[in-house]
């Protein structure tokens, strides 16, 4: 589970920057970048907000 | 001290009264922490508005990159030599080192002063956030001449937001901290990735044009009409001392007293080069694609579409309510029988009427070096308590040594300093500087006034 979701979050990410490389060097259209980012950023929020966190030391 | 101020102190004591005590070894943190907090803390939702108001200012990319770098490095070097080293021998808050120095009455006045200040700096991150909110609903957004609210769509989204903060900050500030730290790694991608895919429509076909459209396009050296033109000197300036209250002004006293080693100062850097010089770089790249536009929501959709919106949401959110959290807890030493929340409600009352004014972001620069320098003569006092009164025979921390409610070479020092800052013929990103030696010289030499001359009559007439 924490590698699907540590992978999750990784791939929320790369949604997030890649699409704008794509945009920047012609292969990808402005609207199709943002709707990436759109699910990049639900993807992340959802992977990283379920990764469990350290357990805080005393 | 009278039965009112006594009062006052005394439950400014009891607030802090968890940090009274200098932090233990086991409760030392890693390099990790400092870096993953000040990578987090400085990724705001005023970086959106930073970046716009230099390209506004006229600065040119070569005095915007050389005056963010040097700039950037002396702000680090201030946190590492200045704040760590004491941080780290003391091991005690910004507040009990000060109420050592100042005395109680002058650090609850202080800290008044701090609160009032953390509430508009939350309200222009509130404005921030509103421009976002604003964006389906077609509201008219503010222009950097507005000084007034500039519609009633913009003043009902203002206290929208507003109202949102201020009851998250009233219901639970562990979890919004928590929700903070995840968005920050997100954050700084969505700033890079919407200034990149702008980058066409600036006329960038290749990397070899990024310079020259950054001249031509971005910081072109022409403030907009109204604006004062900005040089190299302002922007290293902005950026050594933005930050002013935290490393020059000690405040980052209560985070580095759990650094291990004083050299975790350092960590500082990654705020200062993500946030201060990737951020600001970014939306001053977006404003330019937005054809001059300041309002961070429209700029951020042009780069980001809604993830950018989004993102100057969570931005503005995130930061205003640790902000507005700290100055509920400040205001409380004034309101002695109020319940937490109560006091974070007219704070965030406040926050949220300062916010309604455009004039708070679009004045933003002007702010943020104005509260620096409010609080940073504190700073020198603390510095030239710990290094220099010892090597002048003078004892440390006398106000705690003799009792003393308040320091009267410390007042002198603050207010002296804030008296020569605002008569010096300068804009107020110059003055922090003078002002600085000028509260050290104060401080110094009424110190010695003090001990060596006051001290010695009173004891001689007391024989």
């Amino acid at each position: 589970m924490k590698i699907a979701l540590a992978l999750g979050a990784l791939i929320g990410l790369l949604l997030t920057i890649v699409p704008s490389i794509l945009v920047a060097i012609g292969l990808l259209s402005w609207q199709t970048h943002a709707v990436l980012m759109t699910i990049g950023m639900i993807v992340w929020f959802i992977a990283a907000s379920l990764y469990p966190q350290p357990a805080k030391s005393s | 001290m009278t039965e009112a101020t006594t009062t006052i102190t005394q439950k400014l004591d009891a607030l802090y009264e968890y940090d009274r005590e200098p932090v233990h070894e086991k409760s030392f943190q890693g390099i990790g922490k400092f870096l993953g907090v000040y990578g987090g803390e400085h990724i705001a939702g005023t970086e959106y508005v930073i970046g716009p108001l230099f390209v506004s200012h006229g600065v040119t990319a070569g005095d915007f990159f050389l005056g963010l770098i040097i700039g950037n490095i002396l702000a680090v070097l201030s946190w590492a030599f200045v704040t760590a080293p004491i941080a780290v021998k003391t091991r005690l808050t910004l507040y009990w080192h000060l109420r050592n120095i100042a005395g109680p009455r002058l650090t609850a006045l202080y800290s008044i002063v701090n609160a009032v200040m953390f509430c508009f700096l939350a309200g222009s991150m509130i404005s921030v956030s509103a421009t976002a909110i604003g964006l389906p609903l077609d509201m008219k957004m503010p222009a950097l001449e507005d000084m007034l609210p500039n519609s009633v769509e913009w003043v009902a989204v203002v206290l929208l937001v507003g109202t949102a903060v201020t009851a998250l900050a009233i219901l639970g500030f562990e979890k919004i901290s928590r929700f903070s730290s995840i968005a920050s790694p997100w954050m700084v991608l969505v700033f890079i990735a919407g200034a990149i895919a702008v980058l066409p429509t600036l006329g960038v076909q290749s990397p070899g044009d990024l310079w020259r459209v950054a001249n031509e396009r971005i910081w072109t050296g022409v403030p907009f009409a109204g604006q004062t033109k900005f040089t190299f000197w302002h922007v290293m300036f902005f950026a050594w001392f933005c930050n002013l209250a935290m490393h020059i002004g000690m405040s980052d006293m209560s985070l580095l007293r759990f650094a291990k080693k004083w050299q975790y100062g350092f960590a500082s850097a990654t705020g200062m080069f993500l946030g201060h010089f990737v951020a600001w770089t970014s939306s001053s790249v977006l404003c330019a694609a937005a054809a001059g536009s300041v309002a961070p929501g429209p700029i951020a959709y042009m780069g980001a579409g809604i993830a950018g919106a989004v993102s100057v949401v969570i931005a503005g959110w995130t930061t205003a309510n640790p902000t507005l959290y700290r100055a509920g807890l400040a205001f409380q030493v004034v309101t002695p029988d109020w319940k937490r929340w109560k006091v974070t409600l007219v704070a965030g009352l406040v926050t949220t009427i300062a916010a309604v004014f455009p004039a708070l972001m679009m004045k933003l620069l002007d702010f943020v070096a104005l509260y620096g320098l409010l609080l940073m003569p504190m700073g020198a006092v603390i510095v030239a308590d710990y290094w220099f009164l010892p090597r002048m025979g003078l004892r440390k921390e006398y106000a705690a040594h003799r009792g003393l409610g308040l320091s009267w070479p410390v007042l002198i020092a603050w207010l002296g300093a804030l008296a020569v800052a605002f008569a010096l013929p300068f804009e107020i990103f110059f003055v922090a500087l003078p002002g600085w030696f000028v509260a050290v010289l104060l401080f110094v030499g009424f110190s010695f006034i003090q001990q060596k001359y006051l001290a010695a009559a009173g004891e001689r007439g007391s024989q």
